[in-house]
């Protein structure tokens, strides 16, 4: 952590400062859509390249990168564009996230500014001492393979430079809207799973807990894992709470009916319920959660708040591990070295320790976008295809074994 | 000529094989198996009937050759269903013993029993089995006829095992469109216990898995009766499913590789080895490695057995099963499955043999034919309790007389 920064001083109870920043248009939208009274206590701050996305939003504070090249029209698409001003501009970013204890990044990538600015953000907000957890939408199939191609390229750098990324691709969501929405709803119902994602780690890292989820936490799980997490904000009240939350989230169609939970190999939990959470209902959660991932490494958080009355929410962020052999890349090597150099300190160092020390990961673009659609390929179910499915606990036996629970045959 | 009311036979409709057994009830009561007939089932999946057609032609065959061995004619089976549909749970009765005296009467064991057989089932589903475990008289346990005991409140826990009744009734019709008459229907997880366990068995504590086709059951009893049941619509058909999809070969010839090289943990011969598939004229199509092959099976019949691990412990009988685990079924013929399920269970498991029931030691050997012998060791239980009621020649005749009236 730098010298300049106001840090969480042992002795004081000081709130972390949050700043969620809306990057490009896309992060602008999601940005200006969250409500400003739930996620109290955070600063909201929007940066884009062209003035008109910026002019409309409500946030208080509005960075324009703009030069004379651009013109004022925007990067036009391109993030290397974009990416440049970022990096001559890099001192405004730096002192823009000055004072926050953990930046937000929320950015929709595959376009100009998101792409490119995001991941200098995130090295900037490092740099000047916070955490970083991005938020970013991959791009729709339909929008065609240059965007594709940027977002992967820029997922890239953004995952060393972050302390963590949650990334929802479009083609997941895309599957569940109703193909004649019209394409304003598409964004904001894609969006909204987003935010819902938000909000769930907003209330794990913001409302005191029975069984504290710390930020660390959520960063190892994050770290290293696969390109795609999923994760899972459901609610539900009354008197079988607990068991419908269960099933609102097997049926969850971010998580694969459930089948992204077996896939998985870290699964964070965190429950958070109004007055009267009791042993029984975290219990019965739990238990179906480890058998759900049998191989994960679960991590759980509970926590009480009475506006929730006799809500009960669970929030599930599923990290799944790349099984593709990858190699490490220089270049990107290279990047995290500067930045371990700008973020190795005291205070809060044994949070982003691990986070310096990660191994950097690279694939080919091409070969990766044809990796991550694997596992969203329907298996045919052979013989029973056309029977009743065999369900166990949310698990579809009819599935061959060693595809459930991911054994890779050479 | 035999006396045909000595004669039983039972009927399973199983996923891979449909299978008629003929049993003859000897004068002393002791059970004879006389004679056997199967077909290969098509139309039937996870143990249920998806193509009557196919089903019924299949069954007149299995009829057929067990007819011809047996050299009975065989007018009604006991019919043995399964199906992932099928249930079993423990419910307890209560009934305020009401009489002056406070004795017992049979009357009052008819009300505890009926009060525990009404249990809130699904508007579709029918009881198929309730069985009597034991009694309470005012709270002391262990009690197996309180009839003349002295007590205030009598309670019984009873086993009901109950399933989809349409789709029983599917099964029912089918056979009765043969021309056989249904006499009872029987879960196959019950018939298969019938024929594996001893009477000590039984009383120390067992656990029977039947591993069919298309559905495992498995039944544990305990102090002699049954305490826990369930089917999981998982079977050998689903090793070959993996295996076909594993190894990217046809069906067919996924499951003769199962039999040929299958195994249910994987064997150091294994490792490394492949087998190359020729078609018809000599020429190599595809290499097949063997180790993927036992791996994928491996996983699978594990996967069967922590399941069904997981439901024992979480019904808390582990620790009742002292007279440990009995295989049967096709599945039971797995290379190293004993193992495996040693592995998982982490107790004593050995494959079971029909035992106290003497004919043809061929049908009594083979782990497949357990369900379908003891339908036919039910049925003569069965049997023989109604003949002991009323005197032996009318009594017969009024067993039979209402069979007919039963079931027209």
């Amino acid at each position: 952590m730098t010298e300049d920064q106001p840090s969480l001083i042992p002795g004081q109870p000081a709130q972390p400062v949050f700043r969620m920043f809306g990057v490009g248009n896309a992060g602008i939208t999601l940005v200006d859509s969250l409500d400003a009274l739930e996620f109290s206590g955070a600063e909201f701050a929007v940066i884009n390249t062209d003035a008109t996305g910026l002019a409309t939003s409500a946030a208080p504070v509005k960075i324009q990168l703009e030069s004379k090249l651009l013109r004022g029209l925007g990067s036009g698409g391109d993030p290397e564009r974009s990416r440049a001003l970022a990096e001559e501009q890099f001192s405004t970013l730096k002192s823009a996230c000055a004072g926050a204890d953990i930046v937000f990044i929320l950015a929709g990538l595959g376009g100009g500014a998101g792409s490119g600015i995001a991941p200098v953000l995130a090295r900037a907000a490092r740099e000047a001492g916070a955490l970083v957890l991005a938020f970013v939408t991959l791009p729709f199939e339909c929008e065609g393979n240059r965007r594709e191609q940027q977002a992967q390229q820029s997922l890239e750098l953004l995952k060393p430079a972050a302390d963590g990324v949650i990334c929802l691709p479009g083609t997941k969501t895309a599957k569940l809207i109703d193909e004649n929405n019209s394409i304003v709803d598409t964004f904001r119902v894609t969006g909204g799973f987003l935010i819902e994602g938000l909000r769930g780690i907003w209330q794990l890292l913001t409302r005191p807990g029975l069984i504290q989820v710390h930020f660390a936490d959520l960063c190892n799980l994050l770290r290293d894992r696969h390109v795609e997490n999923a994760f899972a904000y459901v609610e539900a009240s009354g008197a079988g709470r607990s068991r419908e939350v269960m099933e609102r989230l097997l049926n969850h169609p971010l998580l694969d009916e459930g089948r992204a939970l077996a896939e998985s190999d870290a699964v964070l939990v965190s429950l958070t319920a109004g007055k009267g959470l009791t042993m029984a209902e975290i219990n019965r959660v739990m238990d179906q959660m480890k058998r759900q991932c049998g191989h994960a490494q679960i991590t759980m958080g509970a926590a009480e708040d009475p506006a929730l009355k006799d809500k009960l929410c669970v929030t599930v962020i599923v990290a799944k591990q790349n099984s593709a052999p990858t190699a490490l890349s220089l270049r990107l090597e290279s990047r995290t070295t500067t930045n371990n150099t700008g973020t190795t300190g005291t205070g809060t160092s044994a949070v982003r320790e691990p986070a310096a020390s990660r191994p950097v990961r690279q694939r080919k673009p091409n070969s990766k976008m044809v990796q991550s659609q694997l596992p969203l390929s329907v298996v045919s179910k052979g013989r029973f295809d056309k029977s009743e499915p065999t369900l166990h606990r949310g698990e579809d036996l009819d599935v061959p074994t060693f595809l459930r629970r991911g054994l890779p045959l050479n | 000529m035999f006396d045909e009311a000595n004669i039983i036979a039972g009927l399973e409709i199983g996923t891979s094989k449909i299978c008629v057994v003929v049993g003859e009830l000897g004068p002393e009561g002791a059970l004879n198996i006389i004679g056997i007939g199967q077909a290969r089932a098509r139309g039937v999946r996870k143990g249920e009937i998806i193509n009557p057609e196919q089903v019924e032609e299949d069954l007149r065959a299995a009829l057929f050759e067990a007819e011809q061995m047996a050299d009975v004619e065989i007018r009604r089976v006991f019919l043995g269903v399964t199906g992932s549909h099928i249930r079993g749970f423990n419910n307890r009765g209560v009934h305020p013993v009401v009489s002056a005296d406070r004795e017992i009467t049979p009357d009052d064991v008819e009300d505890v029993v009926k009060n525990a057989k009404a249990v809130n089932l699904p508007a579709e589903n029918t009881v198929i089995h309730a069985v009597r475990q034991h009694f309470f008289v005012d709270g002391q346990e262990g009690v197996t006829n309180p009839v003349g005991m002295l007590g205030a409140r009598l309670e019984v826990d009873m086993h009901v095992i109950h399933g989809h009744a349409n789709r029983i009734q599917n099964a029912i019709r089918l056979v009765r469109g043969t021309t056989l008459e249904v006499e009872e229907v029987v879960f196959n997880g019950t018939a298969a216990s019938l024929a594996l366990l001893t009477n000590e068995q039984k009383e120390l504590g067992a656990l029977v898995i039947d591993m069919g086709g298309g559905t495992t059951e498995f039944v544990v009893y305990s102090g002699g009766v049954i305490r826990h049941s369930g089917v999981l619509a998982v079977g050998g058909d689903h090793v070959s499913n993996d295996l076909a999809y594993g190894l990217k070969v046809p069906l067919s010839r996924a499951e003769k590789l199962k039999i040929e090289y299958g195994s249910a943990i994987l064997t150091d011969a294994a490792k490394g080895q492949t087998i190359s598939l020729t078609n018809e004229l000599g020429m190599e199509l595809k290499r097949v490695n063997v180790e993927h092959l036992q791996r994928i099976m491996s996983l699978r019949l594990e996967e069967v057995f922590q399941l069904i691990a997981q439901d024992l412990e979480e019904a808390g009988l582990t620790d009742y099963l002292r007279a440990g685990i009995f295989l049967c079924g096709g599945g039971s013929r797995v290379p190293g499955i004993v193992q495996l399920a040693e592995n998982v269970f982490q107790m004593n498991v050995a494959p079971g043999h029909a035992s106290a029931i003497s004919g043809l030691t061929t049908a009594l050997d083979q782990p497949e034919f357990a369900t379908a012998i003891g339908l036919v060791k039910f049925g003569s239980l069965k049997l023989r309790k109604r003949a002991v009621r009323p005197a032996f020649s009318t009594g017969i005749k009024q067993v039979i007389g209402r069979f007919f009236t039963q079931h027209n």
